[in-house]
């Protein structure tokens, strides 16, 4: 976004990680950029704009740094920017909570720019806690305009634009000097203590109060949480239960929305095809229209959206919580012994609802190997474009379609066995990294382990179906429509007696039959490469252009043509791990370019999991195959 | 006189720190974070597999690897 005339005003918006900078900014300009419980959620610069008595600013939202003495990529942009991005003025949000902590980053901006104005956030939360904060005092102190916030609620806002409009006009307190960076860390951290002494009435956090020999138990609600979520009793077996109690009502709450929008749509597809009938249209082009794009829409919508709708809030109201770092934490131990960072958890977390966003959130690793370790080793979490495909397979090949509890149950269980069996793939495959191409020993970290957050529960529910399902299901429709249009006529444009598609998948048939799959079910991959969530539809359309089936409108009647195809539980089993273990998707392998600067890495992202996906598969098929299973 | 670091608090202990041994990017990191001599910091608790560790460091909670919590030396007087 850049300016649109010379009257608008650029304001940086900086402060520590888990100040609620993000509700701040949502809040002023009306976005809704998801928020959430952990450091390093905000790896890009958001920007948006807000109105204040008729003049237009643009605000920045940097990310959350402790500094910008710029030791890891983050705090450079954050410190580039406020140095020489033009910022007419620089909010640093506040804890007020710990206000002290937070003065560290406002004197090191002073120090850099004469105009910042402090906002003391969360006081709402402060007040829960019985600390209060002078702010009149503090703004004496410091020299700059100080405003108390509760932008949850929005409190304090409008005199924080207020000030902020004072500010780029010259009209309010700013400083004289500054001195870029000159002081010790010492000198800010005694500076911080002698003023928070001072301001913050109740406070028992900081160490300027002389009362911190009493509070070792900082919040013992948060402590007690802790002690159960990350023990080493129940720590790790909480993580896998949380993991599949989500899988368990995605799934059992998905089955009959998804049954009935198979059965809705497919009645539409067929009056539309009548209608179009009606029309005298050119059976072909009908056939294309309905057969060919609509039927892969209605099957990606019908399919995806409701286990989206579901899995995305759930996911998020953890994410709310404040339990992904806590997850970072009971892991950390195997990404120190598969010498990568222990943050790769996190960026593991995001890549369940979208790789891209996955490798994007690798910015939060400062070690260049690690990143790129985080970033290779991304793929091996199921994104939700591949969700789908894994319950359908597991729902038609190893639970009963009945569709009861404990078919269900059974089907979340395998679903969490494939997560883990790709957890436990990144960790060997980071060890492996670790010793060849990416060699080196883990480099030091810090992981905050934010104070836990009663989520907003109505919130999370809109924001998480509006922003996350309803914008990844219209980037999968975006995808299916021509795919769908190619597909049907590669399916359907006969060279000979066969359509191309088929010329296609019997070329590589001999050679996915190695791997327990078949020549569609690869083509079906290689043709996914734009969106792992038309790899199905694509399966379905070319066994049906084959002409067994013409009508699917629920799961028994698709295993029936998949059995009727050579489907055995090996096929399943197998096309279920080359779906775990496969080359990213397009928009995947551009973010990697992006983030890593080189078609190189691409390279090696792609052959990397691609490479153990059939190492997996081979190994399985064959000893099927040797101890006579089938 | 034995010196005590980081590793050597039990949980629920607290201490002062008396001098980072720490160099690089991981100083100028605990140093952000508030960590330098005169700090008093407590030991919370422990992952499932004793490392790392998380620390309160002016009422922030952060988990160290024992690599780096290492070189933060305490105070022995208390």
């Amino acid at each position: 976004m850049i300016k649109l005339n010379d009257s608008e005003r650029i304001i940086a918006l900086a402060g520590n990680p888990n100040v609620g900078k993000s509700t701040v900014f949502n809040y002023l300009t009306g976005m809704k950029q998801h928020t959430g419980n952990w450091a390093g959620k905000t790896v890009v610069n958001a920007r948006g704009r807000y109105c204040f008595n008729n003049r237009d600013y643009i605000l920045v939202d940097l990310p959350g740094t402790y500094s910008i003495t710029a030791h890891s990529a983050e705090e450079e942009v954050a410190r580039d920017f406020i140095l020489n991005g033009g910022a007419d003025a620089t909010i640093v949000v506040c804890d007020a909570t710990c206000l002290e902590r937070n003065l560290n980053l406002v004197m090191q901006i002073m120090e850099i720019t004469p105009n910042a104005i402090v906002c003391a956030n969360l006081l709402d939360e402060a007040e829960k806690k019985s600390i209060t904060i002078d702010i009149q005092a503090l703004e004496k102190e410091l020299g700059i305009p100080v405003v108390g916030t509760s932008a949850r609620s929005g409190k304090g806002l409008t005199e924080l634009m207020k000030r902020v409009e004072e500010v780029c006009a010259g009209t309010g307190a700013r400083l004289t000097e500054t001195a870029p960076l000159l002081n010790t860390s010492e000198i800010r951290w005694k500076n911080a203590e002698r003023i928070a002494s001072k301001v913050c009435i109740g406070c028992k956090t900081c160490s300027g109060c002389g009362k911190c020999g009493t509070s070792s138990v900082l919040n013992k609600r948060d402590r007690k949480l802790d002690k159960i979520l990350t023990s080493r009793l129940t720590g790790i077996p909480i993580m896998l239960a949380l993991l599949c109690i989500v899988f368990w009502i995605t799934v059992t709450g998905a089955q009959y929305p998804s049954d009935l929008l198979f059965k809705v749509l497919f009645w539409v597809g067929d009056r539309l095809a009548a209608l179009l009938h009606w029309f005298n249209v050119p059976e072909w082009f009908n056939e294309l229209i309905i057969m060919g794009v609509y039927r892969v829409l209605a099957w990606v919508v019908a399919v995806m959206l409701p286990p989206m709708a579901i899995f995305f809030p759930l996911f998020t109201l953890l994410e709310d919580f404040g339990y992904l770092p806590r997850v970072a934490f009971n892991l950390d131990h195997h990404f120190k012994k598969a010498k990568a960072c222990g943050k790769q958890a996190l960026t593991m977390c995001m890549g369940f609802g979208c790789n891209a966003a996955g490798v994007t959130g690798c910015r939060i690793i400062d070690s260049p190997r690690e990143r790129l370790i985080a970033i290779i080793t991304n793929n091996f979490v199921i994104c939700n474009g591949r969700f789908p495909t894994l319950i359908a397979i597991i729902s038609m090949f190893f639970v009963g379609m009945a569709g009861g509890v404990f078919d269900t149950l059974l089907s979340a269980l395998i679903l969490t066995g494939v997560i883990i069996l790709g957890v436990i793939l990144t960790f060997l495959i980071s060890r492996l990294l670790s010793e060849t191409i990416l060699k080196g020993e883990p480099s030091s970290f810090t992981l905050e382990l934010p104070p836990y957050r009663t989520p907003q529960i109505g919130r999370v529910i809109v924001r998480s179906v509006f922003d996350r399902t309803l914008f990844v299901l219209g980037r999968a429709v975006a995808v299916a429509v021509p795919a769908g249009l190619v597909i049907w006529l590669l399916a359907n444009i006969k060279a000979g007696d066969i359509s191309l598609l088929n010329h296609c998948s019997s070329f590589i048939d001999p050679f996915a039959r190695i791997f327990g799959l078949d020549g569609v079910i690869l083509l079906a991959f290689i043709l996914g490469f734009p969106a792992n969530e038309i790899v199905f539809p694509i399966i379905i359309m070319s066994y049906m252009s084959a002409g067994s089936i013409l009508e699917i409108e629920s799961l028994t009647e698709l295993r029936a043509l998949l059995t009727n195809n050579g489907w055995t539980w090996v096929t399943a089993v197998s096309t279920m791990m080359f779906c775990l273990c496969h080359w990213p998707c397009s928009t995947a392998c551009l973010t990697i370019k992006k983030e890593t600067g080189g078609v190189k890495w691409v390279g090696v992202s792609m052959l990397v999991p691609t490479v153990t996906g059939l190492i997996i598969c081979f190994i399985f098929t064959t000893a099927v195959r040797l101890s006579g299973l089938i | 006189m034995l010196i005590k670091n980081l590793t050597n608090m039990c949980v629920g202990e607290s201490a002062q720190v008396a001098l980072l041994l720490n160099k690089g990017s991981i100083r100028t990191r605990l140093e952000d974070l508030g960590l330098i001599p005169g700090t008093r910091i407590h030991c919370i608790h422990k992952s499932p597999y004793g490392d790392p560790v998380a620390y309160e460091i002016r009422g922030a909670v952060i988990a160290l690897r024992s690599d780096d919590a290492k070189g933060v030396l305490l105070n022995n007087n208390d």
